[in-house]
């Protein structure tokens, strides 16, 4: 895992556990200082806007689903929102609520899943969950049982937790009856209160001492913290479009891994995910969740890397009781869905998965066939910034062990619950070095 | 001390992960299993990893790389038992549908320097490069049947996998047929049975997610399809997503492809 000693040394990881799809990372010290750092990605790409050329714009939530099995429901959002802008269509504002609920279905699995099983594992020493709940079994089981109601709301509205059934563009096949959905609020109510807990048990973790400084970019709208729906901001003062955002963000495509990396204009580096949109909507949160944070001792903002597990866990109280809002208010939508006419033009869909902001583009022509597809995932968004904080990182850990330094390593790179197998699919990212 | 509970890994290759978040997603019976076999190698869920031999390997996602081609063969001969997992795994995934174009056009369309990536230009089941115990079908595969395979395999008996259509499923929901009564396209009548005729029971045509069933006879539906007024272009589409590399699935969708240019684009919505 490490070779060398001495002056020069070289931390490797060569298959990148606890996170989605396969990644490796390696640091490379010399003289005492961190020289080099390279997370790479060798997830096989699979071409998915390739496939997507020539495809009825309403196959497209389907197809980009199979992007992410951990994510679906953000894929689809995405790719719903960017053929509806570009065939000129608003849905309804109860299609809008019910996307919303299944979106916080979605959250709630996929946090559950990366606070319990693949991060927390990390601040206690254990190699996994398992080993977790050989000591603390009642802890995990909280977890799933969070996991489980998130999947549980997934396949209430969206027919199949992993790549759901009824979403399609222009609203749902079948909109669920109101005692289905009625049905969802006492799990909710209990995972809610499991999450609370969640932010308690996770709050008092020792946290490594880091400061990104990061440029924050996530949604915002105002009156809500955002998940389906809103204008893309950042640290430093942009508010833009989702269609004025995506023509910012430029890829480039490097000699090591299978994934793009973006880049504002083309040369700043930025991060979306929790953090972003805690620092960018902390305001927007409800009082318990925000209650929750301060409990926490979390400010309005938080930069501090290894805290984004306590972040999430906020996110967990916020989605549980936004879903809980939504099922005492649900109506459903009738018709189900909005009838889509094709016509050409232009779309870009932005919404906020679990780990970050995902924008899907389409270009479409008057039978409603797709002629372009662009898919920018969080992860090869974020890729640049986790760079920097593994060499930041790194740095500041040199004195551990190999061993420990590179298990650091690693949870620097979970922090951002990076998901290798979306980034892989357009984007290879490389980085070519001298 | 020693260990005697059998041994699990679980692999990866081009694929969403979400077959084996699929394991995960079992949050009921997770922590018995895991106390049940040793789970040696799972890299999504923990950074710790036990070599071979594995008594049973779940290997999710198609073969498209040459090093990928290499390591299902080390990961065959460290195996007792080999099963693959999901449409990737069984069938090449989605990403199959690249194996009907002009090799390298799908890279360059992605990627900025086509020369960076290490790609075939075949998405490949595993069963095409190794000799496979089971095969469980489904995008995603269905997490009650994957626990089924397990303790099949570890108790040494067969699982009950039903190769029957969805339209037996869907029957015995009570639907009623989206098919005959709606005039929706919809593929349960040769798609295998396992997801319990979900997307029926949401007012949808089945699309196919499990894969051809046993003795499918896609032609006969595609008839009827096109009776209805369908485009053979679109007819092709319905053919051409998640099992487009089983040929029962694919031959039908290059035969609909074939006849239909000529009138392609009419405006007959596939939902």
């Amino acid at each position: 895992m490490t070779h060398g000693s001495g002056p020069h040394r070289s931390v490797a990881v060569g298959g990148l556990s606890r996170v989605e799809g396969e990644g490796s990372l390696r640091v490379d010290v010399r003289d005492g200082v961190v020289a080099d750092v390279a997370l790479s990605i060798f997830e096989p790409p699979r071409f998915f806007e390739a496939m997507l050329q020539g495809r009825r714009a309403t196959e497209a939530p389907d197809i980009t689903a199979r992007i992410c099995g951990i994510c679906p429901v953000a894929y689809q959002m995405s790719a719903c929102s960017a053929v509806e802008e570009a065939c000129g269509v608003s849905v309804d504002s109860r299609v809008t609520a019910l996307r919303r609920l299944l979106y916080c279905g979605e959250w709630i699995q996929s946090h559950a899943l990366h606070v319990y099983l693949l991060h927390a594992p990390d601040f206690l020493g254990y190699a996994d969950a398992v080993e977790l709940a050989e000591r603390d079994r009642d802890t995990v089981e909280r977890g799933l049982g969070i996991k489980r109601t998130g999947n549980l709301v997934m396949e209430t509205v969206g027919g199949r937790a992993i790549h759901p059934v009824n979403v399609r563009v222009g609203g749902f096949y079948r909109a669920p009856g109101v005692k289905e959905i009625a049905a969802l609020a006492e799990p909710l109510r209990r995972a809610r209160d499991a999450a609370l807990a969640t932010v308690e048990w996770v709050g008092g973790f020792e946290f490594p001492d880091a400061d990104g400084p990061y440029r924050f970019v996530a949604l915002r709208q105002a009156g809500r913290y955002p998940i389906e729906s809103g204008r893309v901001a950042s640290s430093d003062g942009l508010d833009l479009s989702p269609g004025e955002f995506a023509d910012r963000v430029v890829e480039d495509h490097v000699a090591r891994s299978t994934a793009l990396r973006a880049r504002l204009d083309g040369r700043l580096d930025y991060l979306t995910g929790p953090l972003a949109r805690y620092a960018l909507n902390s305001n927007e949160l409800p009082e318990m969740a925000s209650q929750a944070a301060a409990d926490a001792g979390l400010g309005p903002v938080c930069t501090n890397p290894f805290q984004s597990i306590v972040v999430r866990a906020v996110e967990l109280v916020f989605a549980c009781d936004e879903a809980l809002g939504l099922v005492n208010r649900y109506e459903p939508p009738i018709p189900p869905a909005t009838e889509i006419r094709p016509r050409a033009g232009t779309g870009t869909g932005a919404t906020e998965a679990p780990r970050g902001l995902l924008f899907h583009r389409y270009e479409l022509d008057d039978a409603g066939l797709i002629q372009t597809a662009r898919i920018v995932p969080p992860t090869s968004q974020n890729q640049l910034t986790i760079e920097s904080d593994l060499r930041r990182v790194a740095q500041a850990a040199l004195d551990l062990p190999d061993e420990q330094l590179a298990w650091r390593c690693e949870q620097a790179v979970r922090n951002h619950d990076p998901c290798i197998s979306c980034a892989a699919h357009f984007l290879d990212v490389t980085v070519v070095r001298q | 001390m020693t260990d005697d509970r059998p041994t699990l890994a679980v692999w990866k290759f081009a694929s969403c992960d979400g077959c084996q978040l699929s394991l995960l997603d079992c949050e009921d019976e997770l922590l018995a299993l895991s106390g049940a076999v040793r789970i040696a190698h799972f890299t999504e869920m923990s950074r710790a990893s036990v070599e071979g031999p594995y008594d049973l390997s779940l290997v999710e996602g198609s073969i498209t790389t040459g090093s990928d081609a290499d390591r299902i063969q080390e990961i065959r001969r460290s195996s007792r038992r080999l099963v693959t997992i999901g449409a990737c795994a069984t069938a090449g995934g989605i990403q199959a549908l690249r194996n009907s174009t002009e090799a390298g056009a799908y890279v360059g369309t992605v990627y900025a320097h086509p020369e960076y990536i290490s790609s075939l230009s075949t998405s490949t089941p595993i069963s095409a490069h190794v000799p496979v115990d089971l095969e469980l079908q489904g995008c995603p595969i269905n997490r009650r049947q994957l626990l089924d395979v397990i303790t099949s395999e570890l108790a040494g008996r067969r699982p009950a996998i039903p190769t029957h259509s969805v339209c037996q499923e869907c029957k015995g929901r009570g639907n009623v047929c989206v098919l005959v009564a709606g005039g929706t396209a919809c593929l349960g009548p040769v798609t295998r049975a396992g997801c319990g005729a979900l997307c029926p029971s949401v007012d949808r045509g089945c699309y196919g997610c499990f894969g051809p069933s046993e003795g499918a006879n896609p032609k006969a539906l595609a008839d009827r399809l096109l009776s209805q007024g369908m485009a053979p272009v679109d007819a092709s589409r319905l053919f051409a997503t998640f099992y487009v590399g089983n040929p029962v699935f694919g031959d039908e969708a290059a035969r609909l492809a074939g006849t239909g240019e000529a009138q392609s684009n009419d405006q007959v919505e596939s939902e």
